[in-house]
Order: C-alpha cells, then sequence, then structure tokens
C-alpha cells in the first residue's frame, strides 16, 4: 500500500500531498547541482538543465517525447534531466528552493500554475517574464485566457502551461450503474439519490481514499464551484468572499451527505485505493482528477466500456483545472536554450507527444484530439467551452500554506461533521493566508 | 594541550549543533514566511499564534499520551522478556535474538508493515474473524479513538527489544552472590528481585527511559508512514507538524518555534539525568 500511494506521482504531480526524506535529497541534489552548474556558452551548443519532478510512468515517457523534439530542432544542446524523485513533486521543491536560494537555479522549472507560482516565485522576484516569448508564438490565439491569467501577475506572463488535468470527475463502475439502470448523475440531487438507491446494492457506494485530506479538499472546492458557481469561486479562494457564506456551507452539507456513503476505512486509503474498490465493485463512483484514468487503463479497465467519467456532480460546463507549466528563473546558466525550451513546451508539436502519454490534455485548443482516449476527447471538447477555475487543493488558486491548513480543517470535519465550525475555521485560514 | 586535542570537535560542535540550535531560536522570533527569508523582529508571535492553533494543542497532548503508553509497555514487555531469558533456559538464546530483529529494522519499514496489519479489509481484522474472535476486531487507525493506540502498539514492537537488551545486560552485570545471599537470609525468589534485584537496576532503567523517551518525543518517521497524523489530528505529532509548516506551508518561522518548543521538551527530559549523571561521576 505504501508503494501505491508513492505511486500518485505517476499520474499527477503535485506538491504538497505526500512527502518524503527532505534532508537527505536536498544534500545530495544540491551537491549534483553544485557539479553540473558550469559556465553557459551561447545558444546554440551548451547545456539545458530542466527540473522536474516527472519521474515515472507516463509522465517520465512524456517529458522524454519533448526532450526528442528539443534535440531535433536545437541539435548540439545537452539536455541534463534533473529530476528529484518522491513525494510527488514535495521533495523536488524542496531542492528547488534551496537551489533557487544558493543562486544556483537551473534552466528552467516544472511549476503549478497560479498561486505556487506567483505567490511562490514570481513575488519572490526570482522569475523572468516570457511576456514577449507569448506574444512572438502568438500563445493568445491557441492557449484560453483562463489559463493565462493564472499564469500572469502585473502585465507580464510568466510561465507556459504544457497540460490540463481535470479535478472536478466523476468516474464511475458503468456494470453497476448499468445494473441498477442509473444514469450518471449531473446534479447533487441525482447523485445523492444515485447513492442512496445503491447503498442496499454495493458495500460502500462512493468511494473514498482521504489519507492527507486533500481528496476532501476537492471534494470541498468541487462543491463550492457547483454550490456558488466560478464567479464566487474565484472569490472566495482570493479571499474576496467569505468561506462562511451559505454557498460554502451548502459545500460542506454535500459532502457531510457523501460521507454516509463512503467506506468508512477511508482515512488510511490513498485515492489509488479507492480507486481500486470501484474496479472489485465494492463501491459505484469516486470524484477524483483524471490521473485516476490512469489507474483505470493500467488496470485494464477500457474506458466508456469498464468505466465512465462526467464532471462532479453540480458542474457540468466547469473546469477545475490542475495545470504544469514551465517558466524561467532569473539567472538562468543557459538563457538562450532555456527560452527555446519554453518555445516547444508551448508548440503544438511539443503538446500532442507530451499529452497522451502523460494522460493530461493539451493547454492549447488546436491540438489533434483524435490521438487521446475517449475520455480525454470529452475532456478536451469540454475544456473549450467550460469555465476554468483553478483548483485550490493543488495550490494554483491558493497558496501551499492556505491549502495544507484547508487539509487539516477537512481532516477535522470529516470526524466532526460541524459545517458551521469548519466555515468559520476555513475563514480564519482566509483571514492569515488570502489578504 | 589536551586543549588542543579536543578543539576541532569543540568547534565543530559548536557551530553545527549549538550554532545551528541558536540560529533556530532566533529564526522562530522573526516574521519569516515564503522563500525569502525576512529577519523582522516579531518576539513571540509565533510561539503565541502556534499554541492557540488547535492542531498544536492536539499534538502536545498526543506526545505525553504517546511517550507515557511507549514508555510503559517497552519497559514493563522488556523487563518481563529480560526476566525470563535470564533463567538460562535452552533455547533463550534464539528467542533472545528474535526479540532483538525488529530493533534492526526503520520505523519507514515498520510503520508500513504495520499498517498492512491494521488494514480493516485484510488485516487483523480478518485474523479475528476467522478465529471468531469478533470481538476484538477494531478500527485501528481508522477510527480517531484507537489510533494513537494502534501506533503505540507498532512503537512498542519496534523498541520493546531494545529494553530487554538493555535490562538483560542490566541483570547479568548482578552478581549470583548478591541473590544468593538474599536467599540465604531467607528471602523468597519474589523478595529477592523486589529488595535485590530491581534496585540495581535503577540506573538501567533511568537511562532506558532517557533513550526511548528521546525517541518519542521527536517521533515522525512511524507517524508519516502509518497515520499522516490522521484521522483528523488524532496521531499528529509535533516533528510531523514542523516539517509540513516549514516546507509544504512555507512558514519558516513557525516551524522554528516547533523545533524551539520540540528542543525544549527534550531538554526538560535530558537535562535532569545530565544533572543526576554529572553529580554522580564527581561523587564518585
Amino acid at each position: 500500500m505504501g508503494n501505491e500511494r508513492w505511486s500518485r506521482r505517476q499520474f499527477v504531480s503535485r506538491a504538497g500531498k505526500t512527502a518524503g526524506g527532505v534532508v537527505l535529497g536536498l544534500s545530495f541534489a544540491d551537491f549534483l547541482a553544485a557539479c553540473g552548474a558550469s559556465q553557459a556558452p551561447a545558444a546554440g551548443g551548451g547545456k539545458l538543465e530542466i527540473f522536474s519532478w516527472w519521474t515515472a510512468g507516463g509522465e517520465a515517457d512524456g517529458l522524454a517525447e519533448m526532450f526528442k523534439i528539443y534535440k531535433k530542432n536545437y541539435a548540439g544542446v545537452e539536455i541534463v534531466n534533473a529530476t528529484v524523485a518522491g513525494g510527488a513533486g514535495t521533495n523536488a521543491k524542496a531542492v528547488l528552493k534551496t537551489r533557487m536560494e544558493g543562486g544556483k537555479p537551473p534552466d528552467s522549472f516544472q511549476v503549478h500554475a497560479g498561486q505556487e507560482l506567483i505567490s511562490t516565485w514570481v513575488k519572490a522576484g526570482k522569475m523572468e517574464p516570457i511576456t514577449s516569448v507569448w506574444k512572438s508564438q502568438g500563445w493568445d490565439n491557441t492557449i484560453p485566457k483562463d489559463l493565462k491569467d493564472i499564469v500572469s501577475s502585473s502585465g507580464d506572463v510568466w510561465s507556459v502551461p504544457v497540460n490540463v488535468h481535470r479535478g472536478n470527475a466523476l468516474w464511475y463502475n458503468k456494470k453497476i450503474l448499468d445494473d441498477n439502470s442509473i444514469t450518471p448523475p449531473t446534479t447533487m440531487d441525482d447523485f445523492l439519490s444515485a447513492l442512496g438507491k445503491l447503498k442496499a446494492k454495493v458495500q460502500a457506494p462512493l468511494a473514498l481514499g482521504s489519507s492527507g485530506n486533500w481528496q476532501v479538499q476537492m471534494l470541498l472546492e468541487n462543491n463550492i464551484l457547483a454550490a456558488g458557481g466560478p464567479d464566487f469561486y474565484k472569490q472566495v479562494f482570493s479571499g474576496k468572499a467569505s468561506f462562511t457564506d451559505a454557498n460554502v456551507k451548502q459545500a460542506l452539507s454535500w459532502i457531510k451527505s457523501m460521507l454516509n456513503y463512503v467506506n468508512s476505512d477511508h482515512p488510511t486509503l490513498g485515492w489509488d485505493d479507492a480507486d481500486k474498490r470501484l474496479i472489485s465493485g465494492t463501491s459505484a463512483f469516486n470524484i477524483m482528477g483524471d490521473w485516476a484514468k490512469g489507474y483505470f487503463t493500467a488496470a485494464s479497465w477500457v474506458p466508456n466500456k469498464d468505466f465512465g467519467a462526467a464532471p462532479s456532480p453540480g458542474t457540468t460546463g466547469k473546469y477545475v483545472i490542475v495545470c504544469d507549466t514551465f517558466g524561467l528563473p532569473k539567472g538562468a546558466p543557459d538563457r538562450a536554450n532555456a527560452i527555446n525550451w519554453i518555445k516547444v513546451c508551448g508548440s503544438q508539436e511539443g503538446q500532442a507527444a507530451f499529452n497522451p502519454k502523460k494522460g493530461s490534455i493539451p493547454a492549447r485548443t488546436d491540438v489533434s484530439a483524435s490521438i487521446f482516449d475517449p475520455i480525454a476527447q470529452q475532456f478536451i471538447a469540454e475544456f473549450k467551452t467550460d469555465a476554468l477555475v483553478p483548483s485550490s487543493a493543488h495550490g494554483s488558486a491558493t497558496p501551499d500554506a492556505f491549502a495544507s491548513g484547508v487539509n487539516d480543517e477537512m481532516g477535522q470535519f470529516v470526524i466532526n461533521k460541524d459545517v458551521n465550525k469548519t466555515a468559520s475555521n476555513l475563514q480564519k485560514l482566509s483571514d492569515e493566508f488570502l489578504k | 594541550m589536551p586543549i588542543l586535542m579536543i578543539a576541532p570537535s569543540v568547534v565543530l560542535i559548536a557551530i553545527f549543533v549549538y550554532g545551528f540550535i541558536g540560529r533556530t531560536a532566533y529564526t522562530s522570533l522573526t516574521a519569516w514566511r515564503g522563500v525569502v527569508p525576512d529577519y523582522t523582529f516579531v518576539g513571540l508571535r509565533n510561539y503565541e499564534r502556534l499554541f492557540q492553533t488547535e492542531k498544536f494543542q492536539a499534538d502536545i497532548v498526543n506526545t505525553i499520551h504517546f511517550t507515557v503508553f511507549f514508555l510503559a509497555g517497552c519497559l514493563v514487555l522488556g523487563l518481563g522478556a529480560a526476566v525470563l531469558l535470564d533463567q538460562k533456559l535452552r533455547g533463550s538464546i534464539i528467542f533472545q535474538n528474535i526479540f532483538m530483529f525488529p530493533l534492526a529494522i526503520s520505523f519507514i519499514v515498520t510503520g508500513t508493515v504495520w499498517r498492512w496489519i491494521f488494514n480493516p479489509n485484510y488485516g487483523l481484522n480478518v485474523l479475528f474473524h476467522n478465529l471468531h474472535l469478533d470481538f476484538l476486531q477494531s478500527g485501528w487507525l481508522t477510527s480517531p479513538g484507537s489510533a494513537l493506540n494502534s501506533l503505540t502498539i507498532a512503537a512498542v514492537w519496534q523498541m520493546s527489544g531494545f529494553c530487554m537488551a538493555m535490562f538483560l545486560a542490566g541483570l547479568r552485570g548482578i552478581p549470583e552472590e548478591l541473590r544468593e545471599a538474599a536467599r540465604v537470609d531467607g528471602a523468597s525468589e519474589s523478595q529477592a528481585f523486589r529488595y535485590v534485584v530491581f534496585p540495581l537496576l535503577r540506573p538501567i532503567t533511568l537511562s532506558a527511559v532517557i533513550i526511548l523517551g528521546h525517541i518519542s518525543l521527536k517521533i515522525f518517521d512511524l507517524v508519516f508512514v502509518m497515520t499522516f497524523g490522521g484521522p483528523g489530528y488524532a496521531t499528529d505529532m509535533p516533528g510531523l507538524n514542523m516539517f509540513i509548516t516549514t516546507f509544504r506551508q512555507d512558514l519558516f518561522a513557525r516551524g522554528a518555534a516547533i523545533a524551539t518548543v520540540l528542543l525544549l521538551m527534550v531538554a526538560l527530559l535530558i537535562v535532569p539525568y545530565l544533572i543526576w549523571n554529572l553529580r554522580g561521576e564527581t561523587e564518585r
């Protein structure tokens, strides 16, 4: 089970949800960095050091595909693949922090769009804007404005989105739904009544793995989106609306209702353990990001035959994005090579090569959908028309300090189920970290 | 000359131990939050905030609870096993080794294994069910009421062998003549233990308490693997809280404050021991 918990990083690169031996990682990678940082020659040769936590499975393959394209276009540049394994990016981020502090940044590094980029690095003055690259590549025409907005601040763009994961997805065991003639629910009322109908038939209709509590935070943000809509969502997660608002309380009471139908061992299970319950038929539904798809297909489940996906209840027409980007740190040793790398990341060719392997959809809207599986095709189509909001649980909408505090609160909520107390505690966090 | 001999290690320890402790304590008095250091002096504000958080209050209670039960479990089991093994029955060497083996494993491995054992779907509960002992089933790590005790069981499993080894060494160090003399004076076997053996084990017991006590106050890896502090704050510990606060939330000053509180807690345990030790040495 331990290994399965770590394996989440094969599907989503999210820091701050699980973690490992940072201390060792720090010193060793620091040492490597010190060895690797030689003086940079001009563009056309030299090195390119790309820092990420894509070390395994589809994401490592996807990264290798982008490296191939880079080598084809810019022959003679030696690519240094500086990955740091472990802890779904937490170790990598700790290493990155020491490197940036020590004045030895990589040429470009993986960073989640939104607050992880803006409040951690841009506000600290550690990044260089890529606005001119963005303009010269014409990305305004191919990357949605909502996405550009979350990698921008004070009129400049700071990184280029490579992929988009969806946070608000409802996964279901198709056979169980068919057997009980249930159609995939779109509203929360439908969903709760479907759960009620299944309660006598399956052990726990809704699968939940809440180890680390971020999965419950995903339920919260999806439900806030369902209750309040995208505008309220953006306001509440930027500290402009209050968490004691009726919409948030509604979202919390929905979670409370859902908890009547979940497996009782959820505090010790990871998200993948929860998806295992769908495969074994002991649960019918799971609400999880679209990295769950990778878990199902790895178990030889066929999309739209064995399992299906829909937006999480009440969020039709809305898309919670979890997005990886690459930016340009100040003082990058091979700046010209890094800018070329950013161009590859934002290119149609690069995103078409990367995303099918990674299991995400492209950030660009002009990549042919035919190379993707049917569920990704469905999401690509919805991505073009849906209202896009950044995920808080995955560090895009809010700083890590806030998201991590919300995890704790949700862990308490699952036990005490006290809507009013939780709402006011969330507001306290908002006062402290979102103002 | 002797001063020159120890000078290098004194200098290194001064910098890398006490210097860093000082730096941490200083950081805990600043406003540092985020990746850029901010050394604005804010006094004890971080401590105030820290002690107001529900999480840290839970940490303190959990640590005390865990330490008490962990120490009691290790000492009782360790002493019991040592006394039995000291009877020098046939095969006692084998058991001695078996009891010692868990000590060779890291807490990470112990934690992973026990997480499996406590898993409601394929662990102890299944075993109890098959043995028709369903009343023994429990939520183990999944329910807030039992999680901390389950954690304690795993920790005791790992460290009681260590206690046994210490007590065994202590018992073997007591000359047989002393017990013999007690018997000649008409003491029963239990009286010999009560009035001769146990008092002589007191220094060993104290060392065991100190060693186990500081392990339990600083516990991190076991919690990290087994429960990650959950459910809720049921098994959260200051060490884990410090890690999350510092490296995940980027609240460096508050993380340093937790580290300082942790240091004070350990000092509360160690300093009296050191004083006692020192006094013993000067008397000798």
